[in-house]
Order: structure tokens, then sequence, then C-alpha cells
């Protein structure tokens, strides 16, 4: 009896070893998300899908890393829709939390500072959603960064692709763009779209700017009107478009209107409504046309969360898929490891289609589609490539 | 009509809409600032609660346009006046710059206690059916009619309360003098509440015609606007009812005007330089007249 008790609290005291030694040795991963601030939905699709992926992996028992099978842990913190707080949350993550690897920020407004800060702590850094170039090149010698990886395509790529839709599918021989001069992600591919539908025959007849939190564009809007154009970019966020769509029509603008990657969250119908029925956009996958593997993180995430997913959580999914598979053929939980896996990782399937990194680039190879929106859904129109 | 002609109009009219809203934002900083000689740095979040109110009542309540409006007044006006009894009075013999600083906070209060309820950007739904005409070539939808119609009915209202009604007598004693005119019978608190209230009141109908003409809405919109309405009272000379106006629809108008005839880049450049430029000539504001300051 006496034998059986100690013997007990040895299997006990053993246990609870293992159970404090694993703890130890679990993978802390970090989020930074735009929670709070002037896009809320991208930050809730990230942290989403997140939770989804990391919850997926430790149900499976775990990752394979070496020969242990470790836990993962998610750390999120808000960026608020600050540059700032983008950055702080970055040095966070890193110095203080100790992630191995960073997932975000989204927007490239608050993606390029956290990738500064990623960069100078040799930390890896995936962003999901930020297209601007910049992001992953060095602001010095404008080459890539080591640490700054990111899982979408980039704009010069998307404004191509929207250009030659525009003359191509649209027909159309004048255009006009209004766009936030004080972002980087809507000025970035707003200059691309002009060179890119320039180069290619068409002509920009009104290129046209404000500042973010602005409501009001009649003025803008009035100068684009008197220059006739077919068709009007508006590379713009989710929450500003309606607005500017609206007034558009307020002020009797017939002509279409095309956006980019920066439309494809749900809240664009639930604030837009009627009035964007039948306009296009360029983003990273279109969920009623997906590939067997994107099909069951489809539903599960529908399951979950009760919405379809929209680019950002299919595109952190699969910015996480990314890191976990790096992570094993790693064979080690080390940030400088996971770099050298995921610069070598060869074809990764993932939901937004395959995505390969090139030696000399942080930057994957892969396609766009086209949506359009139809009776308040996103529906998919063609693949696109320029 | 010619195009250039046209085209001038169309602005015109964007401009109109514009001022009419910074000014009836404006009218409240001036209200204040005229009676305590106080900037309530709150009153931008206050007329972004306006627009919530706008919300709740058109959505949760169902209300058509002007209960809508009407409803969203008075919650303003309350609110309001909640916040100075609670936030200000206290103040009301502290140093000056106590009371800015708490107006700053309770500015950062209402957005993010805003915020807590309403993280994502909310639709208003068009409480108006809206008919757009075609005047040869110059677009006026009926929206742009009621804002710039329903907020110079207000302003006159006010100027009329403020000039013409023995509440708004009293208002003007008490910016003359704190002292010796609650002696003679004027009740101080209740005419400092009223001010904020009508204030307040004024920022909701704001926040309501804002929401129709930008139905999108969220906690930080009235930040940048709420700047403006300020810089707008500046100008017309803070303090002064009918030089806020001004002020405003000069500042909508050089915003609009600015855009429309330079590249839209330089819109705040140019603005903001006029209007400095305009206050380095005359420091008080277009109706502002100088005080002497008591020792």
């Amino acid at each position: 009896m006496r034998k059986a008790l100690s013997l007990l609290l040895f299997s006990v005291l053993v246990s609870l070893g293992v159970a404090a030694w694993g703890a130890e040795k679990a993978i802390k991963l970090g989020v930074i998300a735009e929670l709070t601030g002037d896009m809320p939905a991208v930050g809730a699709s990230c942290r989403n899908a997140a939770e989804m992926a990391v919850k997926e992996v430790n149900a499976a028992g775990g990752l394979q890393v070496g020969k242990e099978k470790m836990k993962v842990v998610l750390v999120v913190e808000d960026n608020a829709g600050k540059a700032d707080q983008s950055a702080a949350a970055a040095q966070k993550l890193i110095t203080q939390d100790e992630v191995l690897a960073i997932v975000g920020p989204n927007a490239s407004r608050y993606a390029i500072p956290a990738a500064e800060i990623a960069e100078s702590s040799e930390t890896v850094l995936i962003t999901p959603w930020s297209t601007a170039p910049k992001t992953t090149l060095d602001t010095a010698t404008n080459k890539p960064k080591k640490y700054v990886f990111r899982a979408c395509f980039i704009d010069p790529f998307q404004g191509g692709v929207l250009a030659k839709f525009a003359l191509g599918n649209l027909k159309t021989k004048k255009a006009a763009v209004l766009y936030d001069v004080a972002s980087d992600y809507n000025k970035g591919i707003a200059e691309v779209f002009k060179a890119s539908y320039e180069k290619q025959g068409g002509k920009i007849v009104a290129f046209e700017t404000y500042t973010t939190n602005d409501k009001d564009f009649s003025a803008q809007l009035t100068k684009i009107k008197d220059a006739k154009p077919d068709v009007i970019f508006l590379p713009n966020y989710y929450s500003e478009v309606p607005l500017q769509v609206q007034q558009a029509k307020r002020l009797g603008i017939t002509v279409p209107f095309i956006g980019s990657d920066s439309w494809g969250s749900n809240e664009l119908l639930t604030l837009g409504g009627a009035d964007l029925n039948g306009y296009y956009f360029s983003t990273h996958y279109a969920a009623d046309n997906a590939a067997p593997v994107a099909k069951k993180f489809i539903t599960d995430y529908e399951k979950v969360y009760g919405a379809k997913p929209d680019d950002v959580a299919a595109l952190t999914y699969d910015a996480f898929g990314l890191l976990f598979d790096s992570l094993q053929s790693a064979g080690k939980a080390d940030r400088e490891a996971i770099r050298a896996a995921l610069s070598t990782l060869p074809s990764y399937k993932g939901v937004t289609g395959d995505m390969k990194f090139q030696a000399d680039s942080r930057d994957p190879i892969k396609s766009a589609v086209i949506l359009q929106i139809k009776d308040g859904k996103f529906t998919y129109f063609t693949n696109a490539n320029p | 009509m010619s195009e250039g002609i046209v085209y001038w109009l169309q602005q015109t009219l964007n401009a109109l809409q514009l001022g009419s809203i910074y000014a009836l934002i404006a009218l409240g900083y001036t209200m204040v600032y005229g009676i305590l000689t106080m900037i309530n740095f709150a009153h931008g979040d206050v007329f972004m609660v306006g627009a919530f109110f706008c919300f709740l009542a058109a959505v949760y309540l169902g209300l058509p346009f002007v209960p809508t409006l009407l409803l969203t007044m008075l919650g303003a006006a309350l609110l309001g006046a909640m916040i100075e009894r609670l936030a200000y009075k206290p103040l009301r013999h502290a140093p000056r710059v106590s009371a800015i600083i708490t107006a700053l906070g309770v500015g950062i209060f209402l957005e993010n206690f805003t915020l807590a309820l309403a993280p994502y950007p909310k639709n208003i739904p068009a409480l108006l059916e809206n008919v757009t005409w075609d005047l040869g070539g110059v677009s006026l939808s009926s929206l742009q009619v009621i804002i710039i119609f329903l907020s110079l009915g207000l302003m006159f209202l006010l100027d009329y309360v403020v000039h013409r009604t023995p509440v708004g007598m009293a208002m003007r004693a008490i910016s003359w003098d704190k002292t010796f005119v609650p002696l003679m019978g004027v009740p101080l608190d209740l005419i400092i509440s009223v001010t904020f209230a009508i204030g307040a009141g004024l920022a909701g109908a704001a926040g309501t015609m804002y929401a129709l003409a930008y139905p999108v809405i969220d906690p930080y919109m009235g930040i940048m606007v709420g700047w403006k309405a300020f810089i707008s009272a500046v100008v017309g000379g803070i303090g002064n009812i009918r030089g806020a106006m001004i002020g405003a629809f000069i500042l909508g108008g050089v915003e609009i005007m600015v855009t429309a005839f330079f590249p839209s880049t330089y819109r705040d450049f140019v603005a903001f330089t006029l209007l400095m430029l305009l206050i380095v000539v005359r420091p008080y504001g277009i109706l502002g007249q100088p005080r002497t300051q008591k020792v």
C-alpha cells in the first residue's frame, strides 16, 4: 500500500514536471492585428484565422519539431490601427513575450513599421495582407529584407492585373483614380495602376487624392466627373469605398468602379449595400471557386465564426501554414532556423493557391482572381495574370 | 451653360454642404467660449455621439427622419448638459488649463466608450428618399438641399434666441460679467447648462445630417471634423455666433475650391496657409473683438 502510494506520488510529480517542462517548451507565436481603429474587420479576420490554425495544430497533438511534439501558444496584440503601436507591439512580442515568429500586421501602413522592428531584431515576420513592395524591402539598400516575408502577391503585380482587366475585359480607354495619399498601400497601387494603364495604351484623365479619415470627397469627384472617365479606380479600404461610391452617384456619375484587394472584407457589403452591385475588384482568392485544400478551411471557418472567410482570414491561415511547415522542416524551435527553412521551403499548397519564395525575394509567386459584387455577394469572375 | 460655369456651380454646392455642417458644430465651440471663455474640446466627440444616437434611433427604433433628428438633438443636448454638470462645473474656479485637460479627457472618454460598444464602423440606412436633379449639368441632390436649408434654419433660430429672447439676453449678460449679473437674479448655473445643451443639440443635428450625407460612422469621426469646426470658430472670431457661421462657410469653401482648382494633394496645405494668413491679418477673427484682459 505504502509502495503503491509512493509510486502514485512519484508519477504525479513526474507528470507535473513533464507538464511544466512541456509548457516551457511550447512554441510561442505572435499576431499583430488591427483589432480596433479604422479597419477592425481586418483585424478580427486575422485573429480568427490565427486562432483556428493554432487550435487545429494543437488538436492534432502539436507540431513535430525535431524529435518532440510541441504545442503552439498564440499571443495576440492589437495595434489599434496605428503605425507607432504596430512597431511597439512588434517590440513587445519579440523582447517581452519572446515569440519565435510574428504574423501581421495586415495593412501596409502598419506592416511597414512592424517589419522594420522584426528585421532589426532578427525575428521572422510574415504579413498576410500587406501588398506594398516596401514592406519586404530594406529601406536603405532597397534589397529584400532578411526576416520579413508575406503570404500575398505585391502591388506592382496587382496594379498590372487591374490595368489589363480595365482595358481588356471592361473595354475602357480613359480611367480616373481617387486614392488616399496618406496611406502607403493606396498610394503605391494607385501609382502602379496609372503607369501600367498608360503603358498598355489607356489614358488616366484624373488622378485625385484625399487623406485618411476624410469623409467628403465631393470636390474630387466633381473634378473626376468633369474629366469624363470610362471607369473609376478606388484602391481604398472597405470603410471608405462605400462613401466614395455613394457620393459619386449623388453627383450623377454613372461609370463603373473597380477596386483592389482592400475591398475584400464582408464589411464592404454591409456598409455599401446595393450601391456596389456589379463592380469588380482583384483579390487573393475566391471563396466560391476554391481549391480542394481551401474547401475544408472555408467550411470549418464558417462553422466557428458564422461568416465566409475573407481574404485576410485565408492569407493569415496560409501564413500560419507556412510557419508550421518551416518549423517542421527546420527541426528546431529557433528564430534563425525558421528563417532559413522558410526561405528554402518548396512550393506550399495554401488556401489562396500555391506559393513559393524565390531565392532572392520575400514575396511569393502566386496568381490573382477578379471578383464581382453580385446581389450582395462576392462572386468569382475570372483568374487574372498580368 | 458652359462647362466651366457648371463645374464652378457644382463645387459651390459642395462647399455649401460642407460649410453648413462645419457651421453647426462651430456654433457649439463659440457659444461655450463666449460664456465661459473655455474651449470645449470634447465638442467634436459630442457630434460623433450624435451620429451614433441617429444610428440607434434609425436602426433600433426604426424611426423616420424627423423624429430621428429631434431625438438625436435631445439626446445630444442632454449629454452636453450632463458633461458640463459632471466634468466642467467642479472646475469652474480651477485654473483654465485644468478645464482644457478635462475637456480633452472627456473627448477621449466618449471615443473609447463608443468604441467599446461599437468597434465596427456602422452604416446608417437612408432615412430620406434621395432624389438627384440634373439642372443643366449641375447635380443637386435632395439631401444637399435639406442639409443646407436645415442648417441655415437652425442658425437663424439660434441667432433669434440669442438676440431676441430673455434666455439669450441672460446668456449675453453672463458672457459680459459673471460676478454681478447673477446678483440681479439671473440663474448662472441654469444659463450655463442651457448654453451647453443648445451647443450640443446643434452638434447632434450636425451629427444626424453628417450621418445622412456620409453614412459610414465610426468613433473617431468627430476628431477631424471637430478640429475643423474649431478652426472655423476661431477664423470667424471665437465667441461670436455670426462669426462662427461665416468662418465655417469660409473653411468649407476654401477646402473645396483648393481641391477644385489645384491638385487635390495640396488641399490642406493651401487651405490652412490661407487661414493662417487671415489670422495674421485679423488676430481676433473676422467678427471678433479684442477683449481687454483683467489682471
